[in-house]
């Protein structure tokens, strides 16, 4: 069954791709989204029906092999692959089918132009690559489809072929995915230096072995643990547009939307919080490593943020929004709550997916306008949006009831507020007080500038081309329907699956697919201290019980449990940052629209600042891209050109006048001079081989 | 068949003689017949060639379809293959014939041309057969000879500077070679290579004025070859005759000097540096990491600049050069498991580089990149197998590019961490310059009026490509065909030379 999940996209891709001149246009698409929606249901029985304690593997056929290096092609399932298949195939046949309406009539392209096949096939070959990812058992073939979700995001951000903008966004995406993937890679051939294998079982019995061994690293003595975890960080970073390798994302919504909704919303971009996840065993061996998660994953989330609340690009807001979020999964996973951080993953893919679904369906009934101050008013014009917007809105920011789990034993309220809130209690039980600060304050800034989307486009009077507006009318029944669905995984994904990921089951459902060193010995702890609220002491006896390896992580080993008996006021902070955001919002674009223009004005530095997203890609293209340009130039002229042939024209320069005499003035004259040589060459060997044969 | 090998060797040569005595004319028929006879020769080798690779058994790590008679003046004619050399041999017969199929266009001189390909192709096989070092010196040194007619003769306008340029590089090699061959002889007492691997040359320290030189003879002798296989290479700094090469050489020039002989060099290295002279390696594998680690960035940043299309593919054949080298010297399995395979793959790839700029140079006769862009519109067929090559070059897993890379870097971070570190960034910059290069000539609007005619690949032109991609996806997907040919020849070379520094180090605790 997971063969047929694996492989359905795959021929659905080659369908489009090089069948579609046989069974035509429509043919391919249908062919294709009906594979996408067969793959998507044998995933979900997979997922209803899957034991979290087992872990099966696959083996297709060999891939790598030389000498103790031994790779092959296949699939691995439990519980973090089954959370995957879900994700990624429910949203992507969901995309497949919006996309058929989406795609009909695209004024980008001339007449006669056949583009939706090909968009198709991209799409799909996404999907396999973004499968091969997540069902790998080792970590090349991750690799493998690391890389090619990363060829179909350049070539799907490179749609539109025509545009040099475009073109631009899909190969710096590329390219700075890239330099994560030096890290990826590094640590890849760290692992197969330090315990020669690349298999997932061998490395996840590895661990604590690592912790325990260094390694000289460039000019640095380094614990193992740490740099491996380190190296697939960076790997991560990229992928998920963490803070410095963030650049990429923004820019990716040059793509059609529905790409940024399948790929730059709820799967690729979550690939790093999975390897992650999935690298748990080695990963809770580097207490230092993950502090750099939680640092790195709480400050994109606080950066992302800032941004968001000034960009005016539709798309660019819910791009940050996406990067922010996936900070807030990043901080989760560093303080060892990597089941919070595979939840909110969980939820994210069907809130953002559907926001970025609704976006592009106002876009479509806007005639590809994206500023959304040319928007306004647009609720009674397109209805069924605008609520799946709302939806998706009370779900990112967060709408539930407070302390609902405390008074029911179940949180009550939208996808986001459940998995959020989880991950901001987790922190602060983690002890991290940088990270729950900053992630408070993102959820304060995500309140505001999801708000002040929603206002801006469905509220208040309808600004800017007003033909537009006269024509806006609600997206076909094909692209109305996938928000509907991803709409009921925003109210209930949440909840349904609350006790499953980070609740009562939480153990049971991952098994041993995600792993917690300080776990077993918690569980001896809390049975002591049953009603202790001071989760200090619950990390100490951890701490004691575990032994030396777990000691320096202190007890983030055991948030799963702590998060419960963080004091109230935690609890209650992250609904306080979301009705002070919308309280906010709501001043700034209903009550008072005049207020955001006058705050610009008064603090005109701060908010070029934010415009223009911190002058990241300002300071990388100086440095980097210039950089690398001149250095080029440099080497090319100066290096090849005037030292290196300089010198030896110098050296020709003496040689030339003797040549020219020996070769006459045959055309090829050197040619032949050469042979001459050679074979001058030759004869002195031979005649000095015979001699010294006979002497 | 006892001597299959020399019937692989010696049918083009046959073929070319027979062009040469019985084609008559300069008309269109016997231009065609020419064409049509070059192609049945080299397709009839390739046939012959799927024999020896069917009856080659990998396990055996000795050499194989091993022949051997008395020639004149008391030398020997020996000739066989192992695991390290056989593939090569797969790799020049599976190329030629889509050599020859890329020169239909041909017009002038057609005779001539095929005889050359069908001469260098003779020679280029008996480099990677021959077993003894004259016999050798005289394949590798004879097969720039019909090189440098390609080039000089039906090459561009400044195919005269190209050819002594080239010239003038490996001349100086080629020379001191000979010298180190003449000392390996007296050291020695013979010129079978099978013997010399086995012998044991002397690695003691020796004094050159004054100086003490570490591995002594061994050391000498390795710089002597290391001074013609790095020019052969190419590697960093004696580089630079290459993209002249490429940019005078016709496409079919390029496609067989990138594909096959720049292998040379790297067969150079397994055949003689590695396993003859293993204290000299393990002395020098700093040097060549160092080397080899500048080429890979180097060249690549001099790759992204360049303004002509063959230019940049051949710097950037200089920085996938740099991986193999990396790899061989890294003295592990995974490092020169990795070198092969990236030589190999880089053959395909590279191959097909050059028959794309050659595609749309035949229609536009200019390389400059400013020329083109928006290609796309007009010839889908063309932008999807760039891309695919494209994604090659960059080393993207699923093709054979990847392969050899991160194999090559992996055997490099057990050898050395700096060196797979500074290597990898090349993975960065390869991105940085191969889609830079796809997205100038390929996307974006088709705006220039020059190329609003253009045509898409013909039948043809798509047949050349069709063994080229199969080959490419088939060895990323399943490297297994390769690596299982080369691994135990491999683990036999490295076992000598571990074996090898080991008496080495004994010997040296004892004194």
């Amino acid at each position: 069954m997971e063969t047929i999940i694996l492989f359905a996209p795959l021929v659905g891709a080659l369908i489009c791709g090089f069948g579609w001149k046989f069974i035509g246009e429509r043919g391919a698409t249908v062919t294709a989204t009906a594979l996408l929606f067969l793959a998507a249901a044998l995933s979900w029985i997979i997922f209803l029906t899957h034991d979290g304690a087992e872990s099966q593997t696959t083996e297709l056929f060999r891939w790598v092999d030389s000498g103790s290096m031994s790779v092959s092609w296949g699939i691995r399932l439990d519980t973090l692959t089954a959370v995957m298949l879900v994700v990624v195939n429910t949203v992507s046949a969901l995309v497949h089918l919006y996309s058929m309406g989406y795609m009909a009539h695209d004024e980008n392209w001339k007449d006669g132009e056949s583009y939706k096949p090909r968009f198709f096939a991209y799409l799909s070959f996404f999907t396999f690559a973004m499968l091969m990812l997540v069902t790998s058992d080792n970590l090349l073939q991750m690799f493998f489809g690391w890389e090619g979700v990363g060829v179909a995001s350049y070539l799907l951000i490179g749609f539109y072929y025509r545009k040099p903008s475009a073109n631009a966004a899909a190969m710096k995406a590329f390219i700075v995915n890239r330099v994560g993937d030096f890290g990826f890679a590094l640590g890849i051939f760290a692992l197969f230096f330090l315990i020669d294998s690349i298999e997932f079982d061998v490395i996840f019995a590895a661990g604590s072995e690592l912790a325990a061994t260094s390694i000289s690293f460039l000019w640095m003595e380094v614990n193992a643990a740490e740099l491996i975890a380190i190296l697939l960080f960076i790997g991560a970073m990229g992928k998920s547009a963490q803070l410095f390798l963030h650049t990429w994302l923004p820019d990716a919504m040059e793509g059609p939307t529905p790409v940024s909704a399948l790929i730059h919303a709820a799967t690729m971009v979550t690939a790093g919080v999975f390897l992650v996840c999935r690298m748990s065993p080695i990963m809770e061996y580097a207490p230092v490593a993950l502090g750099i998660v939680t640092v790195v994953g709480a400050s994109t989330a606080f950066f992302a943020a800032t941004v968001g609340l000034v960009q005016n690009d539709i798309k660019r807001v819910i791009a940050y929004s996406t990067c922010s979020q996936l900070g807030y999964m990043f901080a989760a996973a560093g303080v060892g709550f990597y089941q919070a951080a595979m939840f909110h993953l969980f939820t994210h893919a069907a809130f953002k997916a559907m926001l970025f679904l609704g976006a592009g369906s106002v876009i479509h009934a806007m005639h590809h306008e994206q500023d959304m101050r040319n928007y306004g008013g647009l609720r009674t014009k397109v209805p069924v949006t605008f609520w799946a917007m709302m939806i998706g809105t009370l779900a990112i920011t967060g709408v539930g009831i407070p302390l609902s789990y405390d008074l029911f034993g179940l949180p009550i309220g939208f996808a986001g507020f459940v998995s959020k809130d989880a991950i901001i209690e987790g922190v602060f039980a983690g002890h991290s007080t940088y990270a729950f600060g900053m992630l408070v304050v993102a959820a304060l800034f995500t309140s505001f500038y999801s708000w002040r989307l929603m206002f801006m486009t469905f509220y208040g009077t309808p600004r800017g081309d007003m033909h537009a507006h006269k024509h806006a009318h609600e997206s076909p029944r094909n692209m109305t329907a996938p928000l509907m669905v991803l709409a009921v995984g925003a109210v209930l994904a949440g909840m349904v699956y609350y006790n499953a990921f980070v609740g009562k089951s939480a153990e049971k459902f991952f098994g041993p697919s995600v792993y917690i060193a300080g776990l077993e010995a918690h569980g001896e702890a809390k049975a002591e201290d049953h009603e202790g609220a001071d989760d200090g002491s619950h990390g100490a006896e951890a701490a004691d019980a575990h032994g030396d390896e777990a000691a320096h992580h202190g007890d983030s080993g055991v948030v799963l449990h702590d998060y419960h008996y963080v004091p109230t006021w935690v609890k209650l902070s992250p609904f306080v940052a979301m009705l002070l955001g919308f309280v906010t919002a709501w001043y700034f674009y209903i009550r008072a629209p005049d207020t955001p223009r006058r705050l610009a004005e008064a603090n005109p530095g701060l908010y070029q600042f934010l415009l223009n997203k911190w002058y990241f890609d300002e300071l990388y293209d100086f440095v980097f891209v210039r950089g690398a340009k001149a250095l080029g130039r440099f080497l090319w002229k100066k290096g090849d050109g005037a030292t290196i042939d300089g010198g030896i024209n110098g050296l020709a320069l003496g040689i030339i006048p003797f040549l020219t005499r020996m070769a006459g003035k045959a055309q090829s004259g050197y040619v032949f001079h050469y042979a001459f040589a050679m074979f001058l060459g030759l004869a002195a060997l031979l005649t000095w081989m015979l001699i010294g044969g006979a002497g | 068949m006892d001597s299959l090998l020399s019937l692989i060797t010696f049918l083009p040569l046959i073929g070319a003689f027979v062009l040469m005595v019985f084609l008559r004319g300069e008309d269109e028929a016997s231009n065609l017949n020419a064409k049509r006879l070059a192609l049945m020769t080299t397709a009839v080798t390739f046939l012959l060639s799927i024999a020896l690779i069917t009856g080659f058994d990998p396990q055996d790590t000795g050499f194989q379809f091993v022949e051997e008679t008395a020639w004149l003046g008391g030398l020997t004619y020996k000739m066989g293959v192992d695991g390290i050399s056989v593939l090569f041999v797969m790799l020049t017969t599976f190329l030629m014939p889509i050599v020859i199929g890329a020169s239909w266009g041909v017009e002038t001189r057609v005779k001539e041309y095929m005889i050359a390909f069908l001469v260098l192709e003779t020679l280029m096989i008996g480099v990677f057969c021959a077993l003894d070092l004259i016999l050798f010196y005289f394949f590798f040194e004879a097969g720039l000879i019909p090189m440098f007619l390609i080039i000089g003769i039906w090459g561009g306008k400044e195919r005269i500077y190209a050819s002594f340029k080239f010239f003038l590089y490996t001349l100086l090699g080629s020379l001191l070679m000979l010298v180190a061959m003449i000392a390996m002889y007296m050291e020695a007492q013979t010129t079978d290579i099978e013997a010399l691997l086995a012998h044991d040359f002397s690695a003691s320290p020796i004094f050159v004025f004054g100086f003490e030189i570490a591995g002594g003879l061994q050391t000498m002798l390795w710089l002597a070859f290391f001074a013609s296989f790095a020019v052969k290479m190419p590697m960093w700094p004696v580089h630079t005759w290459l993209p002249d090469a490429h940019v005078q050489a016709p496409t079919a020039g390029s496609v067989v000097l990138a594909a096959i002989l720049l292998k040379m060099g790297g067969y150079g290295f397994l055949r003689f540096s590695l396993p003859m002279f293993p204290v000299a390696s393990d002395l020098m594998a700093n040097f060549v990491f160092t080397l080899s680690v500048i080429a890979i960035i180097y060249t690549s940043l001099v790759a992204m600049m360049q303004e002509d299309m063959k230019k940049l593919i051949a710097y950037s054949s200089v920085a996938h050069m740099g991986f193999v080298t990396m790899g061989i010297f890294a003295a592990n399995q995974q490092g020169v498991d990795g070198a092969i395979f990236q030589m190999i793959s880089h053959g395909f790839i590279s191959g097909a580089l050059f028959l794309t700029v050659g595609v749309i140079y035949d229609r536009m006769h200019t390389r400059d990149i400013d020329a083109y862009g928006g290609l796309v519109v007009r010839m889908p067929a063309f932008a999807l197998i760039f891309m695919l090559f494209t994604m090659g070059n960059v080393g993207l897993p699923g093709t054979s590019g990847f392969v050899g890379e991160f194999l090559t870097m992996a055997g490099a971070f057990q050898a050395n961490t700096y060196v797979a570190f500074f290597a990898a960034t090349g993975v960065i910059l390869s991105a940085a310059y191969a889609l830079w290069l796809y997205r100038r000539v390929v996307f974006g609007d088709l705006i220039k009026e020059s190329l609003k005619q253009i045509k898409d690949m013909d039948t043809r032109e798509k047949a050349l490509f069709a063994p080229l991609v199969v080959m490419t996806i088939l060895l990323g997907v399943y490297p297994a065909l390769v690596l299982d040919a080369i691994g135990p020849s491999v683990t036999a070379l490295l076992n000598n030379y571990e074996l090898a520094l080991g008496d080495v180090q004994t010997r040296l605790a004892e004194n």
